[in-house]
């Protein structure tokens, strides 16, 4: 079997099938895209709900529907697909070690490497909630996996931590599917995700949704029996004797999602402490040349759509690191995160690329804030440019575009802060 | 007079809109802060639709369920409803993406369809 490949994609989602699509189209050949589960897609076979693809392919998609437009390209192009096999290791120097049944241990040289291998979601243990173990404590996408692959129910009545639109969108699948959901709990004072979920998943249903709330204790033998929510305070501390009891059967757990960068730590590729992800440039390439992350291993993304946008840069990208057809500035460009905003991607901008007009740059906000200026200055503190927003909130990335022109040769930094308009 | 609060979905504001309504005729609408509010209000207010994405049982697929939704919205006071009757369809494998699964649905002439592809069930490694 091959063992050399121009391109060795590590995971097989929404992020990895645009990489391969877009190299392809951008005249690399030899592609391998490698996956640990049976079939392709990730996360999407399972959110069997719609609401993708509106961006990207301006209609209305379920999560399936969504993955197989992909899919059934891959196929056309003679891109080589491993399944069921598991990315052990990736070293600096792009050689990838996997294991699959039947071919054993493989050791893979590859000349430009993508990791797409996604995010996990946070459990219990990291946000330790007190009480006992029982069973019936779930992660929402476990609990979606459960009920919409495998075929199972995980429980009659349920308590949702978290207003993430997975949790908002399981409490309203098991409310389809006749258990009951008795609340979901958000700890902040807002919504962490979408507008559309929470109005479509929990006010059409009459689910309550408690702001200002946690689960303060578990209680059950073998399977949950109860749960303890209080309010909590500004510094998200729960206020003694605001306590109340929930009897539930169920906990489904939707509090945040960690990009899952094992295999990037390994191969001594830094990580952003705010990203969880890899620093990239705006090829979306780590410090490492030639090795690319793109998905929500790079940061946690609201729309598959905005998924595919960045698994697109990176296949373009390939093309032209493949062909060394690069030039870089004499020295890179930080954007750096200023008032309220959490974080940027891309980090820096390292090349020069004359036929580009303007350069795309996500970010996300800390506190949700209405009528709002997104400006960019420079080191001294002059407008590069500012762009008007209705509002901005945690729960939606915000995007604004970067004009090439205003990346002289001397700009060492540009800031990007939030200010009331 | 009858008062409904709705939040409008149009964009990330979310507005808390307040329908003024009589005899089931929209008298006005409050709390928008465009006009995507009015339009959205209205439909909300004569006749919500709903896709409905489910599942629905497999036999003898590589997978035990096959994932569905009706074709276009539904009413949303239908979603419940819906629900109890895809619980009784089973379908054979294999199942193709687009495949119509029941056709007219509780009579709103809307069809059920897959939404992925299911392979038979592969049992030729296993030996008896």
């Amino acid at each position: 079997m091959k063992l050399k490949y121009d391109l060795v994609i590590i995971g097989g989602g929404p992020a990895g099938l645009a990489v391969a699509l877009e190299a392809r189209r951008n005249t690399v050949k030899d592609i391998l895209l490698l996956e640990r589960d049976k079939y392709l897609g990730g996360i999407l076979p399972q959110c069997i709900h719609n609401g993708f693809g509106l961006q990207y392919f301006k209609e209305e998609l379920t999560g399936p529907e969504y993955a197989e437009r992909f899919i059934t390209k891959l196929n056309d192009n003679q891109i080589d697909v491993k399944t069921k096999t598991m990315v052990i290791k990736v070293t600096s120097d792009k050689r990838i070690i996997a294991i699959n049944r039947n071919d054993g241990l493989l050791h893979i040289q590859a000349k430009a490497v993508v990791l797409a291998m996604g995010c996990r979601e946070k459990t219990r243990e990291a946000i330790a909630i007190p009480g006992n173990r029982p069973a019936g404590i779930f992660t929402a996408g476990t609990a979606q996996r459960y009920i919409n692959i495998e075929g199972y129910i995980p429980g009659r009545e349920v308590v949702v931590l978290g207003s993430g639109d997975i949790g908002m969108i399981m409490a309203r699948r098991m409310t389809l599917e006749g258990a009951r959901v008795k609340a979901v709990l958000e700890i902040m004072p807002f919504s962490t995700g979408l507008i559309r979920n929470r109005v479509q998943c929990l006010d059409d249903f009459n689910i309550p949704l408690k702001f200002n709330h946690t689960i303060t204790r578990i209680e059950g033998e073998r399977r949950v029996k109860r749960v303890t929510v209080a309010r909590v305070d500004k510094n998200l501390q729960a206020i003694p004797g605001t306590e109340e009891e929930i009897s539930c059967d169920t906990i489904l757990l939707s509090v945040g999602l960690i990009p899952e960068n094992e295999l990037t730590g390994e191969s001594g590729i830094k990580l952003d402490p705010i990203t969880r992800g890899p620093i990239v440039n705006e090829n979306r390439e780590t410090e490492i040349e030639g090795i690319f992350a793109c998905g929500n291993v790079l940061h946690v993304h609201d729309l598959a759509d905005f998924v595919t946008e960045e698994g697109k840069i990176v296949g373009r990208a390939i093309g032209e690191y493949l062909k060394r057809n690069r030039k870089f500035r004499s020295q890179p460009i930080k954007i750096v995160p200023g008032e309220n905003i959490a974080y940027v991607v891309p980090q820096h901008i390292d090349f020069i690329i004359p036929d580009r007009k303007k350069i795309k740059i996500f970010m996300r906000v800390k506190k949700p804030v209405e009528k709002v200026k997104i400006n960019l200055l420079d080191d001294k503190g002059k407008l590069l440019g500012s762009y008007k927003k209705r509002i901005v909130t945690p729960g939606e990335m915000v995007s604004v575009y970067l004009p090439e022109i205003l990346l002289d040769d001397k700009l060492k930094n540009i800031i990007i802060s939030i200010k009331k308009d | 007079m009858e008062d409904n609060k709705i939040i409008c979905v149009s964009c990330p504001m979310g507005c808390r809109m307040t329908i003024q309504s009589k005899d089931g005729k929209i008298i006005s609408v409050t709390g928008n802060t465009c006009p995507k509010g009015i339009k959205y209000a209205e439909e909300e207010f004569v006749n919500p639709l709903r896709i409905l994405p489910t599942t629905v049982k497999v036999i003898g697929g590589e997978l035990p369920l096959v994932s569905v939704k009706t074709e276009k919205a539904i009413p949303k006071k239908l979603l419940l409803e819906a629900m109890v009757e895809i619980a009784e369809i089973e379908v054979n494998a294999p199942v193709k993406i687009g495949q119509v699964i029941k056709s007219d649905l509780l009579g709103t002439g809307v069809s059920l369809v897959a939404t992925r592809n299911i392979k038979r069930a592969d049992f030729s490694s296993i030996k008896l």
